[in-house]
Formats: structure tokens, C-alpha cells, sequence
């Protein structure tokens, strides 16, 4: 499998007032054509690791890496240009909540009508011809008229299809999703993944997926890594999770409730300093 | 009516109106004192809406609630607010971001006239596993968890019968989640406390709840014991996909091209 993006000792750090936050201190990690989930609770740096390899890390922040290598492009060394035409095209990165990561003011069709002519010189009429192929894509149902909604007029399932259909109408090669269906109902959850999980198949496509919902990236993806503060824990074959062998990861599943499993008062997990090591 | 009388909450027919939408068409339930009952359902099932309805935060166009034997009308006194209290979804929103934990606590106590306010906020602070040295932090130095502790302080410390808990942990970390579950369960043990929960997470409601309800579209779908939903003894075609959705995604077998 050829390895589309290369992470090597990754650090961001933040200065504030009170002294340097380190956010992720030291990630390594190298992707394919595969799809990766990156788990970890809230302020563990998985959404930080997502967003310094999109670029989208403030610029006030302190970016290292030994490597930090998208198919052959130092992305730590390329122009902020550079990095721009990179961004959106040939990697994109698909938010949390369409209520707030779409443009309120703009309808659906002219947003992913925009992010195509950014990236590529097409006619009006081509780019909006496949900004409703790719909403038919992502199964909507009537895409002449979703074209033409605001984002206000649309449910969380329907903007984020939208969202995806925006992300994926220049064909990246690698796909940044944090949280996509954490802000869904279940059953809407499900429908968002088969289609992000069509799309990735069919064009083959790398894909980091970011979650603190273990249960569900162990049955989305084929490879997890664990995150707690700020670096990798575990890496995982998705399959094997069940016998994660580290603390952390196994204190992480068993303090889930489950149907049927009758444990009163759930386990707790017991944090250990040696975690954050 | 002498069977309400022993009910710690009897909902019939409840009817709510937004402007002309109808977030419930007529749900009916009752609750046993001690219980613990859960609503589940998608967004805009109705399941807050119920909850909120039984507050006094949504207008009832229709439909009664009665709680422990009494009626209610269309205002609430201020006996009632010592019996129910609510958790809120958001610990982030619901405390208010200028007010110390100390303040908090004190309002309630303070609107209610109670005189042995020291005693009383100590206790709630303990209770929930906070401890003294949190009684003058503002809600921004505190994590989810123990914000949500706090609401859960702050509910308490009126010593209500009724708690309605509107999806108390959505916004928590699985760790924190749990510990959060487990206050709520000893709490429950403790003050032998009615619960009326709503929670999108099937595995979470038949954890903390006996029975349960499904809702879609602002009425019932079906209502059954969580031993049942655990041995997926389900009628409706609707909660046998909220069951196998909970399960995680399933990748179809597509043959290879």
C-alpha cells in the first residue's frame, strides 16, 4: 500500500499567559488508502492533530514535526499558496456541525459551486451541473431544489451530506473528518457513514476520522489510534479492539453502558499519571 | 382519582402546540414514586418538549399532568418547584457564567426561604463528590463533569421527589459519563427519587431506567421494561433500528469489482 501522508513527532504547542499548553506532543503515524480513526477524549489533541496537518492550526500556535510528508510535499516547508491550493483540493475536512461550518448567508449549491472554481477552471454551467451531480452523490434526494436552500432551511443530516458533497466535488486524496456525525441522531449517523464509506471505496480515497466515540470508529474504520493527552496511547487494528491491551483504551470501552450488559455502577476510569507520560 | 394518588407522576393525553406545530399528540404516561423511567427518541421526537411541558417551560394546549396525586394548572407555585427540578443538557449553558457555585446553590435556598443555608450547601457540595473547595469557583474553572455535578447540586438541594434529567451526559466524555451515571444511580438509591430521563442513547436509558419509552414525531411508538429492549423483545419496526443503529456502523458486503 502506497503511503499517502507521513507524520513524524508532530507538536503543536500554544503559548498563554499562564505557560506553553503542549496540545499534541509528539504523534507519529503514516496513512495509505485506508481509513484511520484517531480516538480520544476531549483535549486529548486529536482534533489539533487533524487540523496541523489541514493547515487550520492558529497561527499564534508552534507547529513541529520531524516529518510532516503528504505525498512527497513537506507541508511544513511549502508557501502559505501552496498550501492553499492544497487545501480544500487535494485535502479536505469535513466539520462537526453543518449549523455552524456552513456559510449561513450563501445557498448550499453556490458554496460547493465555489469551492470547485477555487480549485479548478470550469464554466458556470459545468460547475453547477457537478455541484448537483455530487449532491445526487451523496443521496439527496431532489438536488435541483436543495441547490437552492439556505443552510437554516436543511436538517443536520441533509447539511451534512452537503458539507460532504462540498469536500469531496475535487476529488481529494485525503479526507479529514472530525466528528462528522457526532452533532446526528443515530439512525441519520448510519445513512452519513454508508455514503462517506461508498465515496472512500470508490475513489480510493485516505481517510483520518476523528471521534471520541470508540464504538463506532471500531466499526467504521480498519485502523485506530488512541490518543490521551496530547500523544498516541495505542494503535489498533479496528477488529481487535476488544483486546486493546493498554489501560486506557480498555477503561475507555468497559465504562461505556451497554444494552443487556447489567454492570451497577458502571466501572470508572482509574486515570494514571504514567498515561500521560 | 385514588390510582394517581399513589403515582409519583401521571402525564394524560398531553398536547403541545408551537405556533401551529404540534411538538405532541396526546403522550401518556405514568410513573411510579421511585422509579425510574426514560424517553428515547430522534431529534424532535418530542422527548424534551415532554419533559420541559412537565417543568412548566412549554405550553400545554392540552391533556393533564398530576404530580404526587395533585393536578397541575397552568402556572406553577413554588411547592411545586420544591418537589421537580431538571438537569439540563448543557452544563455550559446552564450555569450562569458570573455566579459563583456559592451563588448557585444559594439562589434556590434563598427563593424558597430555607434559613440553614451553610449547613445545606456544604451538604450539597459533599453529596455530589465536589467538596467544600469548589464552593467559590466560577463555572469557566470547571470541567463538564463537575459543572454537570453542580446542576445536579443545585437541583438537589431543594430536596425534590421528582428529578427530570433531559440528557444529563450527551455533552460528557464516555469516562466522565459514567461517573456521572453513577452519582445519579446512588443519588436515586439515596433519596429514593423518581426519575423521568430522556437520553438518544438507547444503551444509556436502559442502564439507568426500568422502563422506557420511544417516540417519534411527538407521540408514542412503544412502551416497554428495559429487560425487554436488553432481550430485544421489541414490536415496532422504528425501535428495531434505533437497536441496531446503537449497535455501530455495519459495512454491506459489496463483492469486489
Amino acid at each position: 500500500m502506497s503511503t499517502l501522508l507521513t507524520v513524524k513527532d508532530l507538536r503543536v504547542q500554544f503559548p498563554t499567559r499562564t505557560g506553553v499548553v503542549d496540545a499534541v506532543r509528539g504523534v507519529s503515524f503514516t496513512l495509505g488508502r485506508e481509513r484511520l480513526g484517531i480516538v480520544g477524549e476531549s483535549g486529548s489533541g486529536k482534533s489539533q492533530t487533524g487540523r496541523a496537518i489541514m493547515g487550520l492550526t492558529p497561527p499564534h500556535a508552534k507547529i513541529t514535526a520531524e516529518t510532516l510528508n503528504f505525498d512527497g510535499i513537506d507541508l511544513l516547508k511549502v508557501s502559505a499558496a501552496e498550501r492553499r491550493s492544497l487545501r480544500g483540493n487535494r485535502i479536505a475536512m469535513i466539520l462537526q456541525d453543518p449549523k455552524y461550518s456552513l456559510n449561513p448567508v450563501m445557498s448550499i449549491g453556490r458554496q460547493i459551486v465555489e469551492t470547485l472554481r477555487t480549485h479548478e477552471r470550469v464554466s458556470r454551467s459545468e460547475a453547477r451541473k457537478r455541484a448537483l451531480d455530487m449532491l445526487a452523490a451523496v443521496q439527496i434526494r431532489d438536488p435541483e431544489r436543495v441547490y437552492d436552500l439556505h443552510p437554516h432551511e436543511v436538517s443536520g443530516g441533509m447539511g451534512q451530506r452537503a458539507m460532504i458533497a462540498m469536500m469531496l466535488i475535487t476529488g481529494p486524496e485525503l479526507l479529514i473528518a472530525d466528528e462528522p456525525t457526532s452533532a446526528l441522531d443515530v439512525t441519520v449517523q448510519l445513512d452519513v457513514l454508508a455514503i462517506l464509506d461508498n465515496l472512500v471505496r470508490d475513489r480510493g480515497m485516505g481517510l483520518i476520522f476523528i471521534s471520541h466515540d470508540l464504538r463506532l470508529v471500531s466499526s467504521f474504520c480498519d485502523r485506530v489510534i488512541v490518543m490521551y493527552a496530547g500523544h498516541i496511547v495505542e494503535e489498533i487494528a479496528a477488529r481487535d479492539l476488544h483486546n486493546a491491551k493498554h489501560s486506557y483504551t480498555q477503561g475507555l470501552l468497559n465504562c461505556m453502558p451497554k444494552i443487556g450488559a447489567d454492570t451497577h455502577p458502571l466501572p470508572i476510569l482509574d486515570r494514571k499519571p504514567e498515561w500521560a507520560a | 382519582m385514588t390510582i394517581s394518588l399513589s403515582k409519583a407522576l401521571v402525564i394524560d393525553k398531553l398536547e403541545v402546540v408551537f405556533d401551529r406545530f404540534r411538538a405532541l399528540r396526546g403522550v401518556s404516561l405514568d410513573v411510579m414514586p421511585g422509579e425510574s423511567f426514560g424517553l428515547v427518541g430522534e431529534s424532535g421526537s418530542g422527548k424534551s418538549t415532554l419533559l420541559r411541558a412537565v417543568a412548566g417551560l412549554a405550553p400545554t394546549t392540552g391533556g393533564s399532568i398530576t404530580v404526587n396525586g395533585k393536578l397541575l394548572g397552568k402556572s406553577r407555585t413554588k411547592a411545586f418547584y420544591r418537589e421537580v427540578q431538571m438537569v439540563f443538557q448543557d452544563p455550559y449553558g446552564s450555569l450562569h457564567p458570573r455566579q459563583t457555585v456559592d451563588r448557585l446553590l444559594l439562589e434556590p435556598l434563598a427563593v424558597h426561604g430555607f434559613t440553614d443555608i451553610e449547613k445545606r450547601i456544604l451538604r450539597a457540595l459533599d453529596e455530589v463528590g465536589l467538596g467544600a473547595s469548589f464552593r467559590f469557583r466560577y463555572s469557566h474553572q470547571l470541567s463538564g463533569g463537575q459543572r454537570q455535578r453542580v446542576a445536579i447540586a443545585r437541583a438537589l438541594i431543594l430536596e425534590p421527589s421528582i428529578l427530570l434529567l433531559d440528557e444529563p451526559t450527551s455533552a460528557l466524555d464516555a469516562s466522565v459519563q459514567a461517573e456521572v451515571l453513577n452519582l445519579l444511580e446512588q443519588i436515586r438509591r439515596d433519596r429514593k427519587l423518581t426519575f423521568l430521563m430522556v437520553s438518544h442513547d438507547l444503551a444509556v436509558v436502559t442502564h439507568m431506567c426500568d422502563r422506557l419509552m420511544v417516540m417519534q414525531n411527538g407521540a408514542e411508538v412503544e412502551r416497554l421494561s428495559a429487560a425487554d429492549l436488553a432481550a430485544r423483545k421489541v414490536t415496532q419496526a422504528y425501535t428495531r433500528n434505533l437497536l441496531v443503529a446503537s449497535d455501530g456502523f455495519v459495512r454491506p458486503d459489496i463483492p469486489a469489482v
